[in-house]
């Protein structure tokens, strides 16, 4: 079964959009938009890297997301206001990693396969990354979740309920840096925040309680992969951007449902 | 022995001493006020006091399983979250039904269960954090600034309410406030925190000291008399 491309695709995409979801819905509560785009920007640095020293590519983007997350995270303060700091950081890293691609002695590499997915390339081995990823980052998220959701509501009432919120949050840094190195097959680098923060803010009308959020934000996120993909293979689209549009559709739509209740 | 002490407390922020060698005791039952000005150390002290900053010097000392319920400053809910009242008491430890419903009684927010906190006035929002304090029977409540928003009425409200919590539960009650006049009747005991205790004791003593006077000057004592005429009346201050 795993012999049609289409078919690996489409797992790819499930495993991707399932991991993603719930860290989206932290994303969109603790306002990290930007902060994901420069953690997932940054990765290509890692890749480029990690193909000059031959190592696999995962492990260069993996490495770099979670640097990036880290300093950050150290730099702008557990609120993560540096708005401008973040911009400078996101778009920086961009560069410097297209730039870093271009002197480094590697083999030339796609730089459209970088920032915009190749998923339709997606081997058996590339596969385990993808659902092993995503499953560590669910199991994180899941152990951690009412420490997390405490920590966003109030870091001092965390605190006095004995969470110590730095390390709390430390897991998300970890999870967002997973995401990073197993979505950047599936939706390239450049369209990673768009599939954590499309989901879950078109589940958040849908929504009563964090959980809903979470799990409605799952099957967006699911529709819109499977989707997006039968699209794509009809149409004759790109593939990741065929997705964010679907996710796209599916927030419109969640809007419209919105206005009219 | 004392439920929370303090022992020549000093804390360091940002470089600077915002708690200088600050000693303190609470006794079950009781309810204590810290009154200062802005940056004199309040809300420091109180996060000292929940674990939430490191003293540089000094110690806390609390009674062994000393439960503490704490109110923060207000909450501001990121209108993204979406999170009913219910689940918000329900965080991080699961309460059983019939606990949740009595926290809810007795901070007056029964009517709240359901709603979404990010839809909460200020003063809902406040019963709503009291709520989740009383969770788990603390044996001491802590809260920092919890009137901020409200109006004179319902801080007036709030506090009758505390007291009433106090004296239904038993629980010791430390509020840090700059609202001097309303708190202090209701307190047992007043301290005034500028960096360090300059003077503590009952409400009227503290507020003749001379160290008060030098920090607030002279001006709050019609405004005590006020809330002392409020509390003689009945009024019906529920819809706050």
């Amino acid at each position: 079964m795993l012999d049609d491309f289409l078919t690996r695709a489409m797992l790819a995409g499930l495993g991707t959009a399932l991991a993603a979801a719930p860290l989206g819905c932290f994303v969109v509560w603790r306002r990290m938009a930007y902060f994901s785009d420069a953690t997932s920007h940054s990765a290509i640095l890692g890749i480029a890297f990690a193909l000059a020293f031959n190592v696999s590519p995962a492990f260069g983007a993996l490495a770099t997301a979670f640097l990036m997350a880290l300093a950050i995270g150290s730099l702008t303060g557990r609120r993560l206001t540096g708005d401008t700091a973040l911009g400078v950081l996101a778009h920086g890293a961009l560069a410097a990693g297209l730039v870093a691609a271009a002197l480094l002695p590697i083999p030339a590499i796609s730089l459209e396969s970088l920032l915009f997915g190749d998923i339709l390339t997606v081997s058996r081995t590339d596969l385990a990354v993808i659902w092993g990823g995503a499953v560590v980052i669910l199991a994180l998220l899941a152990a951690r979740w009412t420490a997390l959701l405490t920590a966003t509501l109030d870091p001092d009432l965390a605190r006095a309920s004995g969470i110590d919120p730095d390390r709390t949050e430390l897991v998300l840094t970890v999870t967002l840096a997973l995401t990073v190195a197993i979505a950047i097959e599936v939706v390239g680098v450049l369209l990673i925040g768009a599939l954590l923060v499309i989901p879950a803010a078109a589940a958040r009308p849908l929504a009563r309680t964090p959980e809903a959020m979470a799990g409605i934000a799952a099957v967006i996120g699911a529709a819109s992969a499977l989707g997006g993909l039968q699209i794509a293979a009809w149409q004759d689209t790109p593939a990741g951007p065929t997705i964010v549009c679907t996710a796209l559709a599916l927030f419109a739509l969640s809007r419209v449902k919105m206005t009219l209740t | 022995m004392s439920l929370i002490s303090a022992e020549r407390l000093t804390v360091r922020r940002d470089g600077r001493v915002a708690l200088h060698h600050v000693s303190l005791a609470i006794e079950p039952g009781e309810i204590v006020t810290i009154v200062g000005p802005n940056g004199s150390g309040k809300t420091t002290l109180l996060k000292a006091l929940i674990g939430a900053e490191v003293p540089s010097e000094g110690r806390i000392v609390r009674q062994p399983g000393l439960s503490i319920g704490y109110v923060p400053q207000g909450l501001r809910p990121d209108a993204t979250l979406p999170m009913t009242v219910k689940r918000f008491l329900s965080l991080p430890a699961r309460r059983s039904k019939a606990e949740l419903n009595s926290a809810l009684e007795h901070a007056g927010a029964a009517d709240l269960a359901d709603r979404q906190l990010a839809d909460l006035s200020g003063g809902q929002t406040q019963r709503v954090l009291l709520a989740r304090a009383l969770l788990g029977a603390p044996q001491l409540l802590l809260l920092d600034e919890p009137t901020t928003g409200l109006d004179q009425p319902g801080s007036a409200a709030f506090y009758r309410r505390l007291e009433a919590v106090r004296n239904e539960t038993g629980c010791a009650v430390l509020l840090v406030s700059h609202e001097l006049h309303v708190v202090m009747s209701a307190s047992d005991r007043v301290i005034c925190l500028n960096g360090h205790v300059c003077c503590e004791g009952r409400p009227d003593a503290v507020a003749s000291a001379p160290e008060y006077r030098a920090l607030f000057g002279t001006g709050t004592g019609g405004a005590l008399a006020l809330y002392r005429h409020e509390h003689d009346h009945s009024h019906d201050h529920a819809a706050e």
